[in-house]
């Protein structure tokens, strides 16, 4: 008998060529396929009540190619790394690890969802690291509320200001002596072309 | 002599300095070595893993190379900083493509990591390679009748539950109960703070945290005392907009577990930084008070 293909728009191909990618890199990724939908990692999540697609839902939309939709989803964005889901999945699917290497194709193919710009606090960081070699708490708020939330920058002076009056948040970064060290290995990895 | 190679990360540098002192402090008062890895940099946190995988465990394993030359196990204190450095052993463990990558990376600043270096979490070195029982010994000003709601958060336990179980962890509780204070029943102690999302996702972090602040409270804790600075500084530093939010009145103390062993091993508050906490911990200093006399 002949084997039947499904086919998928190219978008979506593409996508999901990245998504076998990426659950390839990490310990135990392919154990997605064998997800029973049993609906535990979804309850095991203490954001899932705030999720527009529960984390559940992002296999069955993943089998169904959809994953367009997963990454137009403000699900992975909402992923604080708790890793509930993971250590209660009783066939020991990366929960947690599959949401990262979503996000990771988020960024790399520039698909996020609308009028929900979390993604930009991850890339902020990333250039303080390159910058520092550190993070810089004040800084990357500053940054990220400028960008996004503008409103916020003001409800959060007062946080803000109580803790640099105690001396808990530092008004410059703090340099690493070899930060040329951390850039070339920045560089150097970046060569690879993963995402 | 027990010694390790002290990785404070960046958050003890600034929003958690009262951690990193009554880390220092606690341990020196003990007697166990900390050598911080010189010029450390940035573990990549929770944000490296969702940009770039293979960058974030590269600049990871800086920190670990360094310490491989130490000849130590590393000390994190930061419970985020501490899954990040484990996670990238366990990853170069895993593939050796994946360690040559890095190792390719590490290259590049002239640097090579080929062992394994254990990471641990001063949570378990006190409870397990210092001992409850001798730290019980130097006990100088025991907590008699202080109520501490032990909260240990997401990433001492999960995602692995390598160092205690990952529904009812007890290292923290003995350690509380070794200094003679009281852990109380606290359901909630490795429920997540929301950790970043009170920047990204406010509202769903205030609930988090107010479900936190609630079960103490409930409890009748006096203070809830954490192991990691996002959960400590969530609790603390929003307690104001929690109780704006939610018509409530918390007034909780949130130390680092660190601050109670201190108190009662007879170190002073100040030296601890725990002048600088938002929400003064009356109780607990009151012990240091006792202590002198």
């Amino acid at each position: 008998m002949k084997e039947t293909i499904m086919t998928f728009p190219k978008k979506e191909a593409d996508l999901r060529a990245a998504f076998w990618d990426q659950v390839s890199s990490f310990p135990d990724g392919e154990k997605i396929k064998l997800c029973l939908q049993c609906g535990t990692c979804t309850g095991a999540c203490p954001v899932s009540y705030a999720m527009d697609i529960t984390p559940r839902q992002t296999v069955a939309l993943f089998r169904a190619g959809h994953i367009e939709r997963i990454l137009r989803s403000r699900t992975i964005w909402l992923c604080a790394s708790c890793y509930s889901c993971t250590v209660r999945c009783p066939v020991g699917i990366k929960v947690t690890d599959t949401l990262y290497a979503l996000k990771r194709i988020a960024m790399d193919k520039k698909i996020y969802p609308a009028r929900f710009p979390v993604h930009t606090l991850s890339r902020s960081f990333t250039k303080n690291v390159y910058k520092y070699g550190r993070n810089y708490e004040l800084g990357l708020g500053l940054r990220y509320f400028f960008a996004t939330d503008f409103v916020k920058l003001f409800s959060n002076f007062g946080f803000g200001l109580s803790m640099i009056r105690r001396g808990r948040m530092g008004l410059f970064p703090k340099k690493l002596k070899r930060v040329n060290q951390i850039r070339a290995i920045i560089k150097k990895a970046d060569e690879f072309g993963e995402a | 002599m027990l010694e390790y190679a002290y990785y404070p990360g960046c958050s003890l540098e600034h929003s958690a300095s009262p951690y990193d002192q009554s880390i220092r402090a606690v341990f020196s008062a003990l007697g166990i070595g900390l050598r911080e890895i010189e010029d450390w940099n940035c573990c990549g946190a929770t944000m490296y893993m969702s940009v770039k995988k293979i960058i974030g465990y590269a600049i990871s394993a800086r920190n670990l190379a360094i310490a491989q030359d130490m000849g130590l196990e590393v000390c994190a204190p930061c419970s985020s900083c501490y899954t990040i450095l484990r996670k990238t052993n366990r990853h170069i463990a895993w593939e050796p493509k994946e360690r040559q990558k890095i190792n390719e990376a590490l290259a590049a600043a002239g640097l090579s990591y080929n062992t394994i270096v254990e990471v641990r979490h001063p949570v378990d070195i006190l409870a397990v390679d210092f001992g409850v029982d001798e730290l019980k010994k130097r006990v100088k000003a025991p907590l008699k009748g202080l109520k501490v709601a032990p909260y240990y958060g997401c990433q001492i336990v999960r995602p692995h539950g390598h160092i205690d179980d990952i529904d009812d962890p007890v290292k923290m509780d003995k350690l509380l109960t070794a200094v003679g204070a009281e852990p109380v029943h606290y359901p909630p102690k490795v429920r997540c703070c929301g950790g970043m999302l009170m920047t990204t996702q406010e509202d769903v972090a205030l609930k988090l945290n107010l479900e936190l602040l609630q079960a103490a409270e409930d409890n009748g804790a006096h203070m809830i005392a954490t192991a990691c600075p996002l959960c400590q500084m969530n609790l603390e530093g929003y307690q104001k907009k929690i109780n704006k939010s939610f018509r409530r009145d918390f007034n909780l103390p949130v130390v680092y577990f660190s601050h109670v062993l201190g108190i009662a091993l007879g170190i002073r508050p100040e030296a601890m930084g725990l002048d600088k906490l938002l929400v003064p911990p009356l109780k607990l200093n009151a012990f240091a008070e006792g202590a002198r006399v």
